[in-house]
């Protein structure tokens, strides 16, 4: 789960770190309210949950009220990247000396948090780390040692200069702890800004979450901006089924990621263009398959549905009488076809065949059916 | 002979008068995999299906000399089930357990590889030795006993490959699900490692998806380690950056773990890669010589 940075701001704040003064606004009035709150010059930036807000406009300065009030009222009307912005954030300006960065997170190889830090920071980072990775510091914490200071301050001696090395080292200390407190996947400051002559200060801030975590934290959970899913990704979380939505035209319900993302790139290896993305999991109720079916029909640009069941914890009967109760409550504007295979195949194909369908119990035949029928509806 | 687990294997089901863990007893049970007791906290001295319920691993494993145990309780006691396991003398632990926290897995592994024991999972579906032993959710029926050792990443797209190599008569030693999160207990790597030394294994088949390095250190692997032939399989090609397909490690981020990297890699490494899964027997017929 991703945040915005004013919540980011926030919670670290909350953890030590310090931050420049700033607040959300949600209207041109308030944005101006809050620039002569905490004093002029202002930065305004775009609550957003996407990359590129300052390329799109979205980070506007402003030295008086009136340009507070303006500039905050354009960035409220900016569409970015499809996402309409509904917040502002009002920070004080601050003078950039230098900009570093310093941010924790996983890696899955080594098995341990790992601390990344730079003394070239900016929004520049990504490309610098593909061009000159020696730039870009990195060092290991044990999960079960915790941190070890002595090291970490080795590696920021490397990118902090003296004057900084302090407030350098208890920040990432801070970083760490919110990591783990909080299960986070990422905790990020760029630019870690120098003012002045000896502070630093999180100039921007970005903290994503691990989805697995989020049952043990309701204070984070209550972060959630609906902005990061569609309503029918929403919607298809709550019955406990995984969606993606995506631009081609050919439906799929699969029970399992991996053979959903298989049944996908199969469809586009015939020369199809899947709609989305769907899993209905294991153990999956007939309820499930209906409520996959109503999401699925509301995709205008739908030519054709492939349902692709494995049957393993998933029963083939239980994906049959879903099929059967979905054709009694919607309309199915667009053809069906369906694969049926594994656990109680037999008795699915039976409910089915009774209702006047059949089932392929190949993948590949079935793919090229569900490509064939949507050719032919066109 | 397989890896890891036959038939004298001794399972105890952590987790086993729970709703999945009774189920999948007993299926592990028909299967002819010799389960020997379960564990559920607070619950000793009950039985699920004849099987006697312990009230900790290290009492279970005492009285019934479990060498393997199988995790299935929910999420938020998974650590502690784990822990419990490593501590109790199981020399291998399968956790099929979904919806663990990457951080808390992070110590876990720390913690579970210090006392010298294997750990496959968490999120996945487990491992079969082909009339044998099934430790796991798979459906057994699908499988036939062969030279074929399958690693994946993938829980139903597994038995779709398995159940294409069993049509195409190529049966298979042992079936690992390694899972779908981006911290698991064993990887490709450790895997190949016991694969290449079984002399039942003929050849591998590697069953990958997008996100994470894994599958092109495997490829590494390979290059320099692995003589007996592999296949491979990625899903995910189609898979837009930044977005989380179903599984917790199955995300392309940074430009990096994309479909197309991790078929190079494993091109360069002399590892046949087929574009689906009903194309991975011929290639691995075509790598035996047969």
């Amino acid at each position: 789960m991703k945040i915005h940075e004013y919540q980011a701001r926030e919670l670290l704040e909350a953890y030590g770190v310090p931050v420049p003064p700033g607040k959300v606004a949600r209207s041109a009035e308030e944005a101006a309210s809050i620039a002569k709150e905490i004093g002029l010059p202002v930065v305004i930036k775009a609550q957003v949950l996407v990359g590129g807000r300052g390329k799109a406009g979205g980070v506007k300065p402003a030295h008086s009220l009136e340009e507070a009030r303006e500039v905050a009222g354009k960035i409220l009307k900016l569409t970015i990247k499809d996402i309409p912005v509904e917040a502002v954030l009002v920070a004080k300006a601050v003078d950039i000396r230098k900009e570093y960065y310093l941010s924790v997170t996983v890696d899955r190889s080594n098995k341990k948090a790992v601390c990344i830090v730079s003394a070239s920071g900016g929004v520049d980072i990504e490309e610098l780390a593909v061009k000159e990775p020696e730039k870009i510091l990195k060092c290991y914490i044990d999960p079960l040692q915790g941190p070890d200071e002595k090291a970490l301050r080795k590696t920021l001696s490397s990118a902090f200069p003296k004057g900084l090395l302090d407030q350098a080292v208890e920040a990432l200390l801070n970083l760490y702890r919110l990591l783990v407190d909080k299960d986070c996947s990422l905790v990020e400051i760029n630019p870690y800004a120098q003012i002045g002559e000896s502070s630093l200060i999180a100039a921007d801030a970005k903290i994503n979450f691990d989805d697995n975590g989020l049952p043990k934290h309701a204070e984070v959970e209550a972060l959630r901006t609906a902005e990061e899913y569609s309503r029918e990704e929403i919607e298809a979380k709550e019955a406990g089924l995984s969606f993606v939505s995506l631009e081609g035209d050919i439906g799929c319900i699969v029970n399992g990621a991996g053979l959903a993302m298989a049944t996908m790139d199969l469809i586009k290896l015939f020369g199809g263009q899947p709609a989305n993305f769907l899993d209905v999991g294991g153990s999956s109720s007939p309820q499930k398959v209906l409520t996959a079916l109503q999401i699925l029909t509301r995709n205008r640009n739908l030519k054709a549905i492939l349902i692709n069941i494995f049957g393993g914890i998933t029963r083939c009967d239980d994906i049959a009488k879903g099929i059967l109760i979905a054709r009694d409550q919607i309309d199915l504007p667009v053809p069906l076809v369906i694969r049926l295979i594994g656990t109680n195949e037999k008795e699915g194909r039976a409910l089915l065949e009774q209702a006047g369908l059949e089932a392929a119990s190949e993948m590949t035949e079935a793919v090229k059916k569900v490509l064939e029928q949507a050719k032919a509806g066109v | 002979m397989g890896i890891l687990i036959d038939e004298s294997t001794k399972v105890l089901v952590q987790g086993i008068t729970g709703r999945d863990g009774s189920f999948h007893t007993a299926s592990m049970l028909e299967y002819g995999t010799k389960v020997v007791g379960g564990v559920t906290p607070g619950k000793g001295g009950q039985e699920v299906h004849g099987l006697p319920v312990f009230d900790s691993v290290a009492e279970g494993v005492e009285k019934t000399g479990a060498d393997c145990s199988v995790i299935f309780v929910p999420a938020r006691f998974a650590t502690a089930a784990l822990r419990e396991a490593a501590d109790g003398g199981i020399g291998l632990v399968i956790c099929i357990t979904e919806g663990i926290p990457v951080l808390e897995m992070l110590g876990n592994y720390h913690y579970i590889r210090k006392k010298g024991i294997r750990l496959i999972g968490p999120n996945c579906p487990g491992l079969i030795s082909p009339g044998k032993s099934k430790v796991g959710i798979m459906p057994g029926y699908i499988h036939k006993p062969g030279g074929i050792g399958v690693i994946s990443r993938s829980g139903t797209l597994t038995y779709e490959v398995v159940y294409n190599l069993t049509m195409k008569d190529l049966g298979q030693s042992t079936c690992i699900g390694i899972g779908g999160d981006p911290v698991i207990g064993s990887g490709y790597i450790d895997l190949l490692e016991i694969f290449e030394k079984d002399p039942d294994t003929s050849g591998v088949v590697i069953i990958g998806e997008i996100g994470g390095e894994d599958e092109e250190q495997a490829a590494e692997y390979i290059k320099s380690s692995i003589s007996k032939p592999v296949v491979a399989f990625i899903s995910g090609r189609t898979a837009p950056p930044g977005k989380r397909m179903g599984h917790a490690g199955a995300i392309i981020s940074g430009g990096r773990g994309t479909a197309e990297a991790k078929v190079k890699a494993f091109e360069q490494a002399g590892v046949p890669v087929a574009d689906r899964p009903d194309k991975i027997p011929e290639l691995m017929k075509e790598k035996l010589g047969s």
